[in-house]
């Protein structure tokens, strides 16, 4: 077993219409053993960008540490938003750093960019090799599973409903499918005016 | 005194931080993994009036394809451009480092810089990782004295070479040079050769897949043809899969918006560079 | 914790001490198989391409057999295994014939291949197992299995190297999991064969071992049919 999968984590954002999603489980475990089912592995970096970090939970805390740190001090020193796009970069240099003693993360990312709301989502392997996808990202132990989900269920140009509804479907039927991820979801729809945030029913075992 | 707002200046190359921990976990059994890998096929060629480079798109995480649409022909002065294949993430910071280096040469030495530069400077710095960066690329440029072509290998052994191929798919594009490649092929011919090549690798290597990207460079111009050509349509879907509203069970919802006070767009002149 | 220190191997001083010896006799030449049961059909489909490491031996291997009239067996995995046991099947299928004077059921079937696996539980055939058909009351039936035996009948399935692309989708579009306001009821024939070729369009987007093409078999009450769709080919 990879330590990726030491904890489990199942994560998925699209692309819409002038939004995206951004959507993971819930559970926090020790290999099949389930400690937490709240565990939040999703952070709000900005009004429009979030930052997913699938992976070992130990370094999830750490990376997100580094990262809100590394980009608040961007903000108060150039006086303007970071744009996913620059950030994407910046956890991209990050990880690489690391290329021979890497955090094992998989960062996802998704959001508008702060000026022309243009969508943007990327994801990286754990030595920042950035991919930026027209489609869909996925990321976790429960990855495979999502790639079939989200390459049947996608379409280009859905508005912020129908991608709620198809991000979610991705999810919660891929983690079914997987034994260390799952125990609720949430799903974050980010739009120009609104990030609605959505708790979803799902199976807890 | 590191203080938030003058922290120190970190220190520059790579972190060992985290070695003897991972090192640790390894040893308990858990095993490292696996960086995103592009099995690649990727060529250049020399033609008569400089030099093609052609790539497929496809990158690879074990035995599934984690980029269907990837650049694996990358910049690194105007004059030249660098396939890679091998661990992706390498063979992207690699380029990245070499092309930052490679402008500064520039504008210390004021002159077109020599593609045997580029080539020096690549083969040191995989050389001085021994292996461990796992970068194979194909270096093609012209310069002052003519186009040319690299093989680089990750340990930092290079051929110098009127065609190469590099990755996964190296055979079968070869195959297709060594029996159509010849000296001074017009650009038609020359694009042509390099997208079967291409494809050779994209149809009967499996780590190679999608389509065919390639960068025409000639003395004083480049032709970055991104998708060149689309070798595989994606398939069609037969029955549509969208879901009605309230199909998903909510538990909950939160919507926080978001006040948009202010939109300015700044136009940033270009820097003066001409001196 | 003391280290272990590896012994140095002098080939011309050989001790008595046991020695370890490798013997890998599997391949995995990949490949998918999905099956969807319906009230009074079942279809059952898999991808032609034939490969190994990074290579391809062929675009047109049909990884379906017909062990009878109503009865098909599906196989992913390594392909020698797969011809073994097929053809071990069959001659059992005929033997049953002949001792019994009629053709062997599939649930009978089903058990068969059970037994046939189990019975090399300690060198199983690699293979990942779907045996389809109809059962005695004419209903589609899916069994599949794991390779020493293990034996589950569900109205769908997926498996082989895009198994766990294929399954999830399987799980909401057929099983209807997850949903609200839906109804659930059997699909017809027509959804079940477009949902079949749309799972491995998506499976040869992303699986580098599933491709080229699908043959599908579709069995009623009057037989087997066959159909096939191709697949993008890199």
């Amino acid at each position: 077993m990879s330590i990726l999968t030491y904890n489990g984590s199942a994560m998925v954002a699209m692309k819409g219409d002038e939004c995206v999603s951004i959507a993971t489980d819930k559970r926090f475990g020790i290999q099949a053993h389930t400690v937490s089912m709240d565990f939040p592995k999703v952070f709000e970096m900005g009004p429009h960008l979030y930052l997913g970090l699938p992976g070992l939970a130990t370094d999830i805390a750490t990376v997100y540490e580094k990262l809100r740190f590394r980009k608040n001090l961007f903000e108060l020193r150039e006086n303007r938003q970071m744009s996913p796009q620059i950030f994407g970069a910046m956890v991209s240099n990050m990880l690489y750093e690391k290329r021979f003693g890497p955090f094992f993360v998989e960062p996802m990312i998704a959001g508008l960019h702060p000026q022309t709301f243009k969508p943007y989502i990327c994801n990286m392997d754990l030595i920042g090799c950035r991919n930026e996808p027209v489609d869909f990202v996925t990321g976790g132990s429960a990855s495979a599973q999502l790639f079939g989900m989200c390459e049947s269920l996608w379409e280009p140009n859905m508005g912020p409903d129908d991608l709620f509804e198809t991000t979610s479907q991705a999810l919660v039927n891929a983690f079914d499918r997987d034994a260390i991820s799952g125990w609720g979801a949430t799903v974050y729809i980010i739009e120009k005016d609104k990030v609605t945030t959505r708790e979803l029913k799902t199976r807890m075992d | 005194m590191a203080m938030v707002l003058a922290p120190e200046i970190p220190e520059s190359g790579f972190s060992f931080e985290n070695c003897k921990r991972n090192a640790d976990l390894t040893k308990k059994g858990f095993a490292v993994p696996k960086a995103t890998k592009t099995g690649t096929t990727i060529v250049g060629i020399i033609y008569k009036d400089g030099v093609i480079l052609g790539a497929d798109t496809r990158a690879t995480e074990d035995t599934t394809v984690a980029d269907k649409n990837c650049m694996k022909i990358h910049y690194l002065a105007a004059n030249m451009y660098c396939c890679g294949a091998g661990t992706a993430a390498d063979t992207e910071k690699t380029n990245a480092m070499i092309a930052s280096q490679l402008e500064l040469h520039r504008l210390n030495t004021n002159r077109v810089v020599p593609v045997v530069t580029a080539n020096q400077m690549l083969r040191q710095y995989l050389f001085r990782y021994q292996g461990y960066i796992g970068a194979a690329l194909i270096l093609g440029g012209v310069d002052n004295t003519g186009p040319h072509i690299y093989s680089i290998f990750p340990h930092g052994s290079t051929d110098k070479l009127p065609y190469a191929t590099m990755g996964s798919g190296s055979l079968a594009a070869m195959a297709v040079f060594e029996s159509r490649w010849k000296p001074n092929l017009t650009e038609e011919e020359g694009k042509q050769v390099v997208r079967d090549a291409i494809a050779a690798g994209i149809f009967n290597d499996l780590g190679s897949g999608s389509n065919v990207d390639l960068c025409v460079i000639r003395k004083g111009s480049v032709d970055y043809l991104r998708t060149y050509d689309e070798a595989n349509k994606k398939g069609v879907r037969q029955a549509s899969y969208r879901y009605p509203k309230g199909t998903t069970a909510v538990l909950s919802t939160k919507v926080k918006n978001v006040v948009v006070e202010e939109v300015s767009v700044r136009h940033i002149e270009e820097m003066d560079t001409s001196s | 914790m003391a280290s272990v220190v590896p012994r140095p191997h002098y080939p011309d001083y050989s001790t008595a001490a046991p020695v370890n010896h490798h013997f890998s006799p599997y391949a995995d030449n990949g490949g998918s198989i999905v099956a969807i049961a319906g009230d009074d059909y079942v279809v059952i489909g898999g991808d032609t391409r034939l490969s190994t490491g990074f290579q391809i031996y062929t675009r047109q291997q049909s990884k379906l057999f017909s062990l009878s009239k109503t009865t098909v067996l599906g196989c992913a995995g390594c392909w020698c295994d797969t011809l073994t046991l097929t053809r071990l099947l069959s001659a059992r299928m005929q033997m049953y014939e002949q001792e019994h004077n009629k053709v062997m059921s599939t649930p009978a079937a089903a058990q068969m291949l059970s037994t046939v696996l189990y019975y090399k539980r300690f060198f199983p055939y690699y293979i990942s197992n779907m045996l389809v058909g109809l059962d005695n009351d004419g209903k589609g039936c899916v069994y599949s299995y794991d390779p020493i035996g293990h034996c589950e009948r569900s109205n769908y399935r997926a498996g082989g190297s895009a198994g766990a692309l294929l399954q999830p989708l399987l799980d909401n579009q057929v099983g209807m999991k997850n949903m609200q306001n839906i109804k659930d009821e059997s699909i017809p024939l027509e959804r079940a064969l477009a949902i079949i070729k749309d799972v491995f369009v998506s499976a040869a987007e992303r699986d580098i071992y599933t491709g080229d093409g699908i043959h599908i078999n579709i069995i009623t009450k009057d037989g087997i049919k066959s159909d096939s769709f191709p697949l993008r080919k890199d």
